[in-house]
This record gives C-alpha cells, sequence and structure tokens, in this order.
C-alpha cells in the first residue's frame, strides 16, 4: 500500500490547524474567570491551561471514534469530504474569534461535517433526530444547567463566606478557582484533542493508510495534543476578555463558583452521556454566577449576540463546508483552490484582527464605558471594509450586532459582522 | 427521535448537587480558614477551625481527584 496521498497530506495538516483553532478557541473556557479575577496572570493561566491540555490528550485511550456522533452516515466517505468539513470549521471558528465570541467548536466541526456529506451525499445522509437529540437540545441544556447551579453556588458561597475575609480567604478562592480551571482544561484537553484524533484516524482509514478500526497512531496523538495545546498558549484573547469581562463582571467567589459549575456539568454530562459542549456550560456558568452575586448584572446584549453565534455555528459551519466540498467536487484544482482560500481567508482574518490587538496585556481592561469589546471591534472592522454580499454573511450580520448597538450605528456594525468572512467567499465562489 | 431526558435529568441533578456542595464545602474552608486568620492576630489558637477546614479541603481535593479519574475513565 502506497503510505500517502497528497489529499490525505491536506487533511492532516488541515486537521491539526483546526486542532489549533480549537484550543485558541477555548482556552476562555478554562481560564477566562481565573484571568478576569486576577487569580492568575494572563500568560501563566494560558501556559498551565496549555500543559493540561497536552497532558489531557495522552490521558484517555478511548478513541473519539465517534466524532460525527451518528449525525451523518459514515460509510464511503471521503478524505474530500472531511476536508471541507474542517475548512467550514476552521473559518467558523476564526470568524467568531475575530468578533470575540466564544462558540462551540464541535459544533462547527459537526456542521462542517453535516455541510460536507449533504454536498456530496445529499441531505438523506444526515440523520436528522440525531441533530435534535445530540445539538439542538444540549444547546439548549448545557447553559441552563450549569447556570442555575452557578447561581446557586454563588449565592451560598456568600451567604457563607460572610465571615470569610483576609489574606486567608482571598488565596483560598484562588487557589479554588486554579483547581477547578486545570480540571476543565484536562477534560478539554482528553475531549477535543481526541476528537482531531478521531478526525485524523478517520480520514488515514477512508484514504486507506490505515486498515479499518485500528487505533489511531502515536504521532496522530502527538501532533494532536500539541497542537491545541500550542493553540491554548497562544490564548484566544478576545474570547477570554468576552467571557472574563464582557458576559458579566466576576468577583473571586462568583468565579469560583462559575469555575466549580462549569467543570462539574462537562464531568457529568460526558460521564453520564448526554454530552454538554464546553463552551456553553461555561458561558451559562459564567452568567449564572454573575446572577448569583447582590446587585450583580448579567450584559445581556453580549449574551445575546454569543446566543446567536451559537444557533448559527452550525448552519454557517455546514454552507461554508458544503461549499468547499462542490468546489473539491471538480477536482484536484478545486481541492487546492479551497486550500488556498482557507490559507487566504485565515491571513485576512488574522490582519483584520491586528487591526485592534487584544491580548495578555489588556484582556483585562474592556474599556468600561463601552461594555462590548465584541462592538467595538466590530465598528472598527466596520470603518474599514466593503459592504457584504452574500446571504450567510447578510444573516450573521442581522442578527449579531443588532441587538448591541443602538440604532443610528447599526448599518455600519452591520456592515462589519458580515464582512471578515466575505472577500474570502467571493474569491473562492 | 427520543429524547434522553432521564439522562438529561441526572446531569442536571448531580451537576447541581455536586457544585453546590462543593462550593459550600470549600466555602466552609475558607470560613475556617480566616477564622483562625484572626484568632491568630489576637494570639488565640484555633484549632477546631483548622482541623475542620482542612477536612472540607480533604474532601474538595478528594472531589477534584475523582474528576481526573472519571477523565481517565
Amino acid at each position: 500500500m502506497e503510505s500517502f496521498s497528497l489529499i490525505l497530506a491536506i487533511v492532516v495538516v488541515t486537521a491539526l490547524a483546526f486542532d489549533f483553532t480549537n484550543g485558541f478557541h477555548d482556552t476562555a473556557n478554562a481560564m477566562a474567570t481565573t484571568i478576569s479575577t486576577g487569580a492568575m496572570r494572563p500568560k501563566a493561566a494560558v501556559a498551565m491551561s496549555a500543559v493540561l491540555n497536552l497532558v489531557g490528550a495522552f490521558l484517555s485511550v478511548e478513541v473519539a471514534n465517534t466524532i460525527s456522533k451518528g449525525l451523518v452516515d459514515e460509510t464511503g466517505i471521503r478524505p474530500e469530504v472531511i476536508f471541507a468539513a474542517l475548512v467550514g470549521a476552521i473559518l467558523w471558528n476564526l470568524l467568531t474569534w475575530l468578533v470575540g465570541l466564544p462558540s462551540s467548536s464541535s459544533h462547527a466541526l459537526m456542521g462542517g461535517l453535516i455541510g460536507a456529506t449533504v454536498a456530496t451525499a445529499g441531505i438523506g445522509a444526515v440523520h436528522g433526530g440525531v441533530l435534535v437529540t445530540k445539538v439542538l437540545i444540549p444547546a439548549l441544556a448545557a447553559p441552563l444547567v450549569a447556570g442555575i447551579a452557578a447561581m446557586l453556588a454563588a449565592r451560598l458561597t456568600y451567604r457563607l463566606g460572610r465571615k470569610a475575609d483576609g489574606k486567608a480567604a482571598e488565596k483560598g478562592y484562588r487557589a479554588g478557582q486554579i483547581a477547578s480551571a486545570g480540571l476543565v482544561s484536562l477534560a478539554h484537553g482528553t475531549n477535543d484533542a481526541q476528537k482531531t484524533m478521531g478526525i485524523i484516524t478517520l480520514a488515514l482509514i477512508a484514504g486507506g493508510a490505515l486498515a479499518p478500526d485500528s487505533d489511531p497512531p502515536l504521532w496522530v496523538i502527538l501532533s494532536a495534543g500539541v497542537a491545541i495545546a500550542l493553540g491554548t498558549y497562544l490564548g484566544g484573547w478576545r474570547i477570554i476578555r468576552t467571557m472574563g469581562k464582557g458576559l458579566t463582571d466576576l468577583q473571586p467567589q462568583q468565579g469560583f463558583a462559575a469555575q466549580t459549575s462549569a467543570a462539574t456539568v462537562i464531568l457529568a454530562s460526558s460521564h453520564l452521556g448526554f454530552s454538554l459542549s464546553t463552551t456553553h456550560s461555561v458561558s451559562g456558568s459564567v452568567m449564572g454566577a454573575g446572577l448569583g452575586r447582590k446587585g450583580g448584572v448579567v450584559r445581556w446584549s453580549t449574551a445575546t449576540r454569543m446566543f446567536v453565534a451559537w444557533g448559527l455555528t452550525l448552519p454557517a459551519a455546514a454552507v461554508v463546508a458544503a461549499l468547499a466540498e462542490w468546489v473539491c467536487g471538480f477536482g484536484d484544482w478545486g481541492t487546492a483552490l479551497v486550500a488556498l482560500f482557507l490559507v487566504a481567508s485565515s491571513a485576512a482574518i488574522w490582519k483584520i484582527s491586528r487591526r485592534e490587538v487584544v491580548d495578555h496585556t489588556n484582556v483585562n481592561d474592556p474599556g468600561t464605558p463601552a461594555e462590548e469589546p465584541a462592538g467595538v471591534v466590530t465598528q472598527a472592522i466596520a470603518a474599514v471594509t466593503p459592504p457584504p454580499t452574500s446571504t450567510l454573511e447578510e444573516e450573521l450580520t442581522a442578527t449579531v450586532p443588532a441587538p448591541s448597538v443602538p440604532a443610528p450605528t447599526a448599518p455600519a456594525s452591520a456592515a462589519a459582522g458580515a464582512d471578515p468572512a466575505n472577500p474570502p467567499a467571493k474569491t473562492t465562489v | 427521535m427520543k429524547i434522553d431526558w432521564a439522562a438529561l435529568g441526572s446531569v442536571f441533578g448531580v451537576s447541581l448537587v455536586v457544585t453546590v456542595a462543593l462550593v459550600a464545602l470549600f466555602t466552609l474552608g475558607i470560613t475556617g480558614l480566616s477564622r483562625r486568620e484572626r484568632a491568630a492576630e489576637q494570639g488565640r489558637s484555633a484549632a477546631l477551625a483548622l482541623t475542620g477546614a482542612y477536612a472540607c479541603f480533604a474532601a474538595c481535593a478528594a472531589a477534584v481527584g475523582y474528576g481526573i479519574y472519571l477523565i481517565m475513565a
């Protein structure tokens, strides 16, 4: 068996790229509250999270063979389909990172798989019932479950801890937050790095480089773990800022309650067989903890934009993946075109992100009067970009920024929301 | 299409109980430590508070250990 075709190599590299975006997209899940409450310095926090992600990738040998979770018919899946799915997932991850919104990387991946499968095998290959039970219901349930638990826990810790003050209490809450954040990081490494390993293994099997039903080879485990750790260390500072400061203002007690609730929900759900998204759980628990303090507020405008992004994740990734799969269908030059497009649009998104840099130095100062870091970013983008054309992006526009921005600025920011994905979209399709 | 309400319900119940219990334990531990801090400032000892605090933290550490075990399982 000749070992490695070009398309396989491309899929593996793309999968690792997805793993990387997954890492920096989800740093916020583990570390946003820890950073915003000052329990750890930003760099130290992401470094710890990165190490634990790497460790997590090696902890479990239970192979993520259920990547698509029965969403699509996996028989006869070709490497090109997986490639197209990854393109959709990566672009959506980058786009939501640009506007600083936490969204589920797993949903993006599932959306990508659905879109690519539909494009290649028709709508019949997607199992609608599974879509509802594995995607829709968990997406609604996760923030509720984690939020209610975090709210009660925050209330309780304020009540019980009335007499806790001074250095001991401060140190205690700090240690508690670090421990629970570490647990989230570890669980994330296990779950999400495994997902990528599963994808690569699936591609290798589909491409005939591996025997069916084989375990991921060591180099796959190693590279997936390293990619996710590197991504985590890079830190998705924009999303960290939204989650740690944008949704609500957290005190150490709340940060502790939120992180504990998130860790518990993630572990309980994956263990009891009703898998919930890490991102959704953490966002929910942050909001719950925000409500759990007397006088605590949740910025519902930011929260609404986040919910909209969650709703769009799957369809948006699906549309991009379907387009990518369609172009790939033209043959090798089509695949090359998609690969080129992926690189170009990633570079473009990165370039746009440099206009307003968010990193470890300013992750904790959202500029209080603005209150909407992402909104500021969006408007900055709006100022420099051509008007949108594609329908998908218009949908995104209409829904995402609208609630957060007052009427006069709405058109501008609308154009902004649409834009990042847009110029690339024109080049491909 | 079958929604596994039992699994969802148990995730909800377990998460709620475990989170609240853990946070309560940990807060009690912290309260114990800061009581000892105050006692130490006034030159008294607070052995009971300290023991209680360590018991609480030990229980929390056990929970974290169980969490790691679940991740590995």
